[in-house]
């Protein structure tokens, strides 16, 4: 049986997803007999012309992560689809754009500005930048890749064949994979295409705190601002924010075993179109349901307000593919 | 008068601005009856959906609305405490109070998003709304459709 080649290429990312696939413990024994790494640069001295002088299509599966920031994201990617029969979007920021995706806002200054100039802790007073050429004395010059407007998924510039999503993607779920890659190296059947490698329906599926009958909270809280928190109740009641009900399952319910609330960075689940609006949806009509009746205008939005970013608190991870992002601001008109 | 001197300085930009609005069957809806019946004048630019109740409208049909090319979006609903379903209104005020938040974030213009209180017999305030909005909308660009881009 011959082993799998296996690329994994990075985009815009952390390389978290590099080590929680080194997190597998004893199961990496079994990714190491399935596969043969022919491009990995976080975990072995790879470069890119190892990539380029592998043939059209040689290698089996092309594993990509991290978000399509810059150009050199977008031509690894290019590549990575060339090179690849099968390529997978692997954690948050591959699938949906995750976090460098927020930077898609379309606020007033820059995102270089605010970098390399507002930010209170950056001592800069030449306002050096980082540039695209620099020309040395000796006539040389040195690049650096370009910016692209904005972040996005790896689904928006190439195709992708599967997704694994998660931030990064946890162990039950790369275990899942490396099931699935050990029956495409025996029988080389592999999943339809599209299909997402977690589970089906909503984390409050897996998650195992008790749901009451009647769902109600009065206040949200940070997990340090209240003094106790029931480990077996659900969190909502309690008033800590929970994206559980609208996001997809397979994490086996790590943040929410530890008293913190779900923050959605498995994505939507299957029948929901834009992760945010629906979690906005049903957490709003759960506040103060019970005693909501006879209420004013004032003490709701007081409640309300308690929530200062619903944007960063409910597109953490999805913005880049949500549908608001595609709303364009009226600050662009001016 | 100050406020129409205020306006005739600034150009108006979009002549036809189109509104949707969201009515709830019970109160917001009746008020826009009477106010046909009452031969009230408002202007044709609003498109009204009716819903049976205000808490019926997911965040997402407004956000869908703006991406078909709409340039203001209104919903309305019974005063609270008046609602049919007791409730609805109260859970409809909270989801859109959030939403108007978020739309604040990515640069919405929050002119372009309201909500508002109408009930059966208000049918002048239903007349008077509408010309306000559009009035309003007319000094803002039109708002592309599709979105960025």
């Amino acid at each position: 049986m011959a082993k799998l080649k296996t690329a994994i290429v990075l985009g815009a990312t952390c390389a978290g997803c590099d080590v929680a696939i080194l997190d597998l413990n004893e199961k990496i024994f079994e990714v190491d007999d399935l596969c043969e790494f022919v491009f990995w640069p976080t975990a072995m001295d790879f470069k890119i012309d190892d990539l380029l002088a592998l043939e059209d299509g040689e290698v089996d599966i092309g594993i990509y992560h991290g978000a399509i920031r810059t150009s050199e994201d977008l031509e690894m990617a290019e590549i990575l689809r060339k090179k690849a029969k099968v390529v997978v979007a692997f954690g948050a920021c591959a699938n949906f754009g995750g976090i460098p995706s927020l930077d898609n806002l379309p606020y007033d200054q820059s995102l270089f500005d605010l970098v390399y100039e507002q930010v209170p802790s950056m001592d800069n007073p030449q306002g050096t930048v980082p540039l695209e050429i620099i020309e040395l004395k000796s006539g040389d010059e040195l690049t650096l890749p370009k910016m692209l407007k904005d972040a996005g998924a790896l689904n928006s510039v190439i195709d992708v064949d599967y997704y694994v999503p998660g931030c990064p993607p946890m162990v039950p779920l790369i275990e899942k994979v490396v099931d699935v890659l050990k029956k495409f190296s025996e029988t080389g059947t592999l999943p339809p295409k599209g299909t997402v490698i977690a589970g089906e329906g909503t984390l409050c599926e897996e998650c195992g705190r008790e749901k009451p009958e009647q769902i109600s909270y009065h206040a949200f809280f940070s997990p340090q601002e209240t003094k106790k928190i029931d480990p077996d109740k659900c969190l909502i009641p309690q008033g800590i924010i929970c994206m559980g009900p609208a996001t997809r399952s397979g994490c086996g319910a790590l943040c929410t075993k530890m008293n913190v609330g779900c923050r959605g960075c498995m994505g939507p689940t299957v029948k929901v179109k834009d992760h945010g609006l629906k979690m906005i949806s049903a957490l709003t009509s759960l506040l103060e349901v019970d005693t909501e009746e006879g209420m004013t205008e004032e003490q709701l939005e007081k409640i309300v307000q308690r929530i200062p970013d619903p944007l960063g608190t409910f597109y953490r991870f999805t913005y880049g593919s949500s549908l608001i992002s595609k709303l364009h601001s009226d600050k662009e008109d001016k | 008068m100050t406020s129409t001197m205020q306006r005739s300085h600034k150009e108006i930009k979009n002549t036809n601005p189109k509104i949707i609005m969201f009515l709830c069957r019970w109160c917001s809806g009746k008020g826009a009856d009477l106010a046909g019946t009452s031969r009230l004048q408002y202007p044709p630019n609003v498109l009204p959906i009716m819903v049976n109740c205000s808490s019926r409208i997911d965040p997402q049909l407004v956000i869908e609305a703006f991406l078909e090319g709409a340039d203001g979006v209104l919903i309305t609903g019974c005063h609270l405490g008046d609602c049919h379903y007791k409730t609805g209104n109260y859970k409809a005020y909270k989801r859109m109070t959030i939403l108007s938040k978020l739309l604040e974030q990515i640069g919405v213009n929050p002119k372009r998003f309201r909500l508002e209180w109408i009930s059966a017999t208000e049918a002048a305030k239903f007349a008077k709304i509408t010309t306000e909005m559009v009035e309003d909308l007319k000094y803002l660009e039109p708002y592309r459709k599709g979105g960025k881009r």
